[in-house]
């Protein structure tokens, strides 16, 4: 039991997809304009990691090794083709921003990663475990990221649904670098600064001030 | 002649795949550590493009539309694409062994680029003929090494700068993308 929980525990937080394992950059950088498309998408994911994962550990006996990844590529891609079509019946809106980035959960490393990695080796509770813990994990930093991106860039929560909130008033000038694509890619770096600041035991803050020139120069005075 | 070169800018500068348009992220931050690898990494990459733009395009237009089976695109494109790098690297193993040798690993790797599934799925989305594909590609190509070898570049000299210990490694990277992703969103205003 306490291994299945760690299991679970492992993908959401120390070894997160995103902000840790840096996997699946892609959907990570092009998604979270807004707390909605990285919720979605995180979703949409979890549900690809989920399928895949229980099929390819149920067919680890069958697959043949030297043709492992193109039968485990297959097995994602039908799912994605699911959540594809599921998505442009049932939330035409999302999927039409989302476009592209849909069908590219097929080449999205972190499904691999798991299926090639855990999944193919373990036993389908654990594969299922393993999956939820991931998706969730890859859900958040997703929802996460599109939401101070939101907020930058909006001002507003979950724009584009019935339940968007408005979380600064009038005043605030929109920042709107935030929602370009330049603003992903430093919105993330600054998350992933953080995330090695809280991961970190031995971490100072002088560390923030100059990396081993400010020791150095500290030794020789 | 003229909508050709357009497209040829659109896709390299202005759209830039990599900084514009997020495809191709995880080669982009793993492979641009030294400028020799990142460039010859960047012509494997763009060989793959225009040939794989080619020939998804013929799949489609020749089998999966006159079929009916256009629900079937996903996985055809992503078994054209990944049997396509293997004979990729067969043909190069053949015809020059020294470029075999340089790129060594990243040739097959070049299957989970999500450039080049991108690529094929925006080619159909925007209904591209024939010559327009392979131009397109060729676009895609090149703006990919463009950005891959300015951040190579860029990373060689990060090497000697005094980077503060939380920033270091993909932190430090994914500002620099950041800032250089700015300057792209210039060239498009």
């Amino acid at each position: 039991m306490a291994e299945k929980n760690r299991d679970f525990v492992k993908g959401l937080w120390e070894e997160n997809p995103v902000f840790v394992m840096l996997l699946g950059m892609c959907p990570v950088l092009a998604v979270t304009s807004t707390a909605t498309n990285g919720l979605f998408m995180g979703l949409a994911t979890s549900f690809v990691l989920f399928g895949a994962g229980i099929v390819n550990s149920l067919l680890q006996n069958i697959i043949p090794d030297e043709v492992r990844i193109p039968s485990f590529i297959v097995v994602i891609a039908t799912f994605v083709t699911i959540v594809d079509l599921v998505s442009r019946a049932y939330f035409p809106g999302i999927a039409e921003q989302l476009a592209l980035f849909i069908p590219l959960i097929i080449v999205n490393c972190l499904i691999l990663n798991r299926s090639e990695a855990f999944a193919s080796n373990v036993n389908v509770l654990r594969a299922i475990i393993d999956a939820l813990g991931r998706g969730l994990g890859f859900t958040w930093a997703l929802t996460f990221l599109g939401g101070i991106r939101e907020i930058l860039g909006f001002g507003t929560l979950f724009r584009g649904t019935e339940s968007v909130i408005q979380v600064l008033g009038e005043w605030y000038q929109p920042m709107l670098i935030a929602i370009l694509p330049a603003g992903a890619f430093i919105t993330l770096g600054i998350v992933v600064a953080l995330f090695n600041v809280i991961m970190d035991e031995s971490f100072s803050i002088k560390d923030l001030f100059g990396g081993t020139a400010a020791v150095e120069k500290e030794q020789t005075a | 002649m003229q909508e050709l070169f357009l497209l040829f800018m659109a896709a390299s500068i202005t759209n830039n795949f990599v900084l514009m348009q997020f495809l191709g992220i995880c080669p982009f931050l793993g492979v641009s550590k030294e400028v020799p690898t990142a460039f010859s990494m960047g012509l494997a990459t763009t060989f793959v493009m225009v040939t794989s733009a080619v020939v998804t395009w013929l799949v489609e237009t020749v089998i999966l539309v006159p079929l009916g089976i256009e629900y079937l695109q996903y996985i055809a494109f992503i078994l054209v694409i990944s049997s396509f790098v293997q004979l990729t690297e067969l043909f190069v193993k053949k015809v020059s062994p020294p470029l075999y040798k340089a790129l060594g690993i990243f040739l097959p790797l070049i299957t989970t680029n999500c450039a080049i599934l991108g690529l094929a799925l925006l080619i159909s989305m925007e209904g591209y003929g024939f010559i327009q594909s392979a131009v397109f590609g060729l676009g895609a190509g090149v703006g990919f090494t463009i950005a891959i070898v300015l951040m190579a570049g860029i990373r060689e000299r990060l090497e000697f700068a005094d980077v503060p210990k939380p920033l270091k490694g993909a932190p430090i990277t994914l500002l620099v993308a950041g800032i250089m992703a700015l300057a792209f969103t210039g060239l498009a205003m």
